[in-house]
């Protein structure tokens, strides 16, 4: 199926190549993005029917970088089986949609990831009663696993390694397993943090259940295009590296019209006031300005939606700034 | 002279109903009590939770509800039962998707041209209906221009439907294109021309083999990377033709086996009066099977009715797809019993108006009657 898919993808890049995707946004006047059916913190629809989530940010970071105007997006919702081929047939012109960066995905299927928005990781939810504060104190638990996963193998691996014994109880989906969890008939419930803090933050009390600090893998979220025009990959990569560096230089969307008069060369670079950078990438030189202006730089959009202060509650974690312990990191723009 | 006398008490009235059918021998009296006893216990509760202790639009403090941390049951989880508010602040959602507010008044026309358009097919009685009619075989034209654009109205691209808009989009489409198809398909495989009834079977045999998942998929994904570069087939559309296709194999069975059950003394019948093929399967034969099939006819809608939540494996967000997104939504996360007791319950009213409609066509073209067999 996977080469099967990958064919198609050439297929279709061999007819999308030909012109370049950020002129065909510019013509059509608004930006195609593929996002998730739901997903709390990433992509949801709000009361009014607006998209809003890190992922739906993303999305409105790369119209604001085209169109000086977060509205000029259009959310196509995807699956996790009509993604890749949604995104390969030319329907959206980008993807933002939880989708963790293997090799597999960016070589095989022919896309290409152009950074990481969200660093996320397999981790164990807990009911606090059990009193367990490490995830290597588990042992002879019952672990509700999604079946057919990479968690399954990563759970697997992560006893295995720290040699202790779990009883495995095969759940299929994300609503199961917190059934499951709630029910007590699984002590621990595994599956990426982010998904963790969701399910939690739907618990009825979720001050009885906890989130082990251990996070046994990686799965590094961002968003992606398809393979062969690096043009728009530039747009895409720099709209979020644009947001990520406004955080190191210390740029929201509430200071960013005083910072414009700023002594430092970065900030003056990055809003525009100096240098030809939004003209190399064929956008207008107030690109990045506009972002920040009307999306807000990484941390006030990550705050306002997965943020300690949201139910989801999550911390910054890897996904602070490499000067904050974490392991952000945006190339210098200059 | 013999006088009349009544029949015993315990046999008649309430006494002799409640006799005969609840208490007749002692099994059967424990079993009605034991389900007595049973919705005495679940009938209070479900009663309390979805409407006493419920919240609609305010809590008990009086606020009003903007999201799940406001619920009654959320503050204080001893009281409290379901928490409607979130339906209440999602109702537009639910029922017209994403649709823009300036433009939701044709949606509403829409909704209201399709009762009107229903009415005749419904009701055989109604004056004027002959004119109703012309207007129902219109309506699609019209609902076409009004929900999409075109004509003057602004475009509104169908990603921005959603809800009951497109559960109902889907589930009328689909049965209205099936039922002509399928009475095609149902013909052709009877025929008698080797080739025609060859490619039906096949057609009805490969629809019928596969899930209904399968074709949404092949139409979401497959066929967008046969066609060519700048061929945008709208992923509703793409919807439609898989899920008509589905219906129509299903409905050309049905249609079967209402044409197998005509005797054949029907056709001889009617070419001994020397009608043509057309002639006899239009004026004889159809009406005589359609109406012995009206049963499984409606069963395979309603199937199908439901079965369009699937949609959602493609990314469609049909009246299911937006309870799932509301539940994705952080503030209304937790709220789960609450959206799919909703979705269920609008599902329901569809569907059993539907059974109640064919009990009542059934009592009125009198399908129970052995018609013409002997």
């Amino acid at each position: 199926m996977k080469k099967l898919l990958s064919i198609f993808a050439v297929v279709a890049f061999a007819f999308s190549a030909n012109a370049g995707t950020l002129d065909d946004v510019k013509n059509r006047g608004f930006l195609k993005c593929g996002v998730t059916t739901g997903l709390a913190g990433f992509a949801a629809p709000d009361d009014n029917g607006e998209w809003a989530g890190l992922d739906a940010d993303m999305c409105r970071a790369v119209a604001v970088a085209v169109f000086g105007d977060r509205s000029k997006v259009e959310f196509i919702t995807t699956t996790g089986k009509s993604r890749f081929p949604t995104l390969a047939s030319g329907e959206v012109d980008m993807l933002a949609r939880n989708t963790t960066w293997t090799i597999s995905r960016d070589v095989n299927l022919g896309f290409e990831f152009v950074g990481v928005n969200f660093y996320d990781g397999q981790g164990f939810m807990v009911p606090s009663a059990l009193g367990v504060s490490s995830a290597t104190e588990l042992d002879g638990a019952t672990v509700c696993i999604q079946t057919g996963t990479t968690t399954e193998l990563n759970l697997a691996d992560f006893f295995r390694l720290n040699g202790i014994s779990y009883e495995a109880l095969p759940i299929e989906t994300n609503d199961e397993g917190k059934e499951n969890l709630f029910a007590g008939r699984c002590d621990v419930y595994t599956t990426d943090a982010s998904g963790l803090s969701s399910t939690r933050a739907a618990a009825s009390n979720p001050d009885k259940w906890v989130v082990l600090p251990e996070i046994i893998s990686k799965e590094p979220l961002g968003p992606l295009v398809r393979h062969g025009d690096h043009q728009w990959g530039d747009v895409v990569r720099w709209s979020l590296n644009a947001m990520i560096i406004a955080e190191e230089l210390g740029i929201t969307s509430e200071n960013v019209d005083a910072q414009t008069s700023s002594n430092v060369p970065e900030v003056l670079r990055l809003l525009g006031v100096e240098g030809n950078y939004g003209e190399m990438l064929e956008l207008s030189n107030d690109w990045a300005y506009q972002i920040i202006k009307q999306i807000g730089n990484y941390s006030e959009s990550y705050e306002a939606n997965v943020g300690p202060d949201t139910p989801l509650e999550i911390a910054r974690g890897l996904n602070a700034l490499w000067t904050q312990g974490g392991i952000l990191y945006a190339p210098p723009f200059r | 002279m013999n006088e009349v006398r009544k029949p015993p008490v315990a046999t008649t009235g309430i006494i002799g109903w409640l006799r005969i059918n609840l208490f007749f021998n002692w099994t059967n009296s424990l079993i009605t009590l034991f389900v007595i006893y049973c919705l005495y216990q679940f009938i209070p509760w479900i009663l309390d939770w979805t409407i006493f202790s419920a919240d609609f639009k305010y809590n008990y403090l009086g606020e009003q509800i903007t999201n799940q941390e406001m619920c009654s049951r959320n503050l204080d989880p001893e009281n409290g039962g379901a928490c409607w508010a979130v339906i209440y602040v999602r109702f537009y959602q639910f029922i017209y998707g994403f649709y823009p507010k300036v433009e939701v008044w044709r949606v509403n026309v829409a909704y209201v041209m399709l009762a009107l358009a229903l009415l005749p097919l419904l009701y055989a009685k109604l004056p004027y209906r002959k004119y109703f009619l012309y207007f129902t075989y219109i309506f699609p034209v019209i609902a076409y221009f009004l929900l999409n654009g075109g004509l003057g109205f602004t475009e509104v691209s169908t990603n921005k439907w959603g809800g009951l808009l497109v559960t109902l989009v889907l589930g009328c489409t689909g049965i209205a294109l099936a039922f002509p198809i399928g009475i095609m398909l149902a013909l052709g495989r009877r025929s008698k021309l080797p080739v025609i009834s060859m490619m039906c079977t096949l057609f009805i045999e490969f629809i019928r083999g596969v899930p209904l998942i399968t074709l949404l998929f092949f139409g979401m994904v497959m066929l967008p990377l046969f066609l060519p570069e700048g061929i945008d087939m709208d992923g509703l559309v793409r919807v439609l033709v898989a899920v008509t296709l589905f219906q129509s194999a299903y409905m050309a069975e049905v249609i079967r086996g209402g044409l197998q059950a005509i005797p054949p003394g029907q056709y001889e019948a009617a070419k001994s009066l020397g009608m043509s093929y057309w002639r006899m399967n239009l004026l004889i034969i159809l009406p005589q099977a359609i109406r012995i099939s009206i049963p499984p006819i409606v069963n395979t809608s309603i199937g199908l009715f439901k079965d369009t939540t699937l949609v959602i494996i493609v990314g469609i967000l049909d009246l299911l797809g937006i309870g799932r997104g509301t539940l994705a939504d952080t503030n209304w996360l937790g709220l789960s019993y609450e959206i799919y007791f909703f979705v269920s319950l609008v599902f329901f009213i569809f569907t059993f108006g539907m059974s109640r409609y064919s009990l009542y066509l059934e009592k009125k073209l009198k399908t129970g009657i052995n018609m013409g067999a002997d």
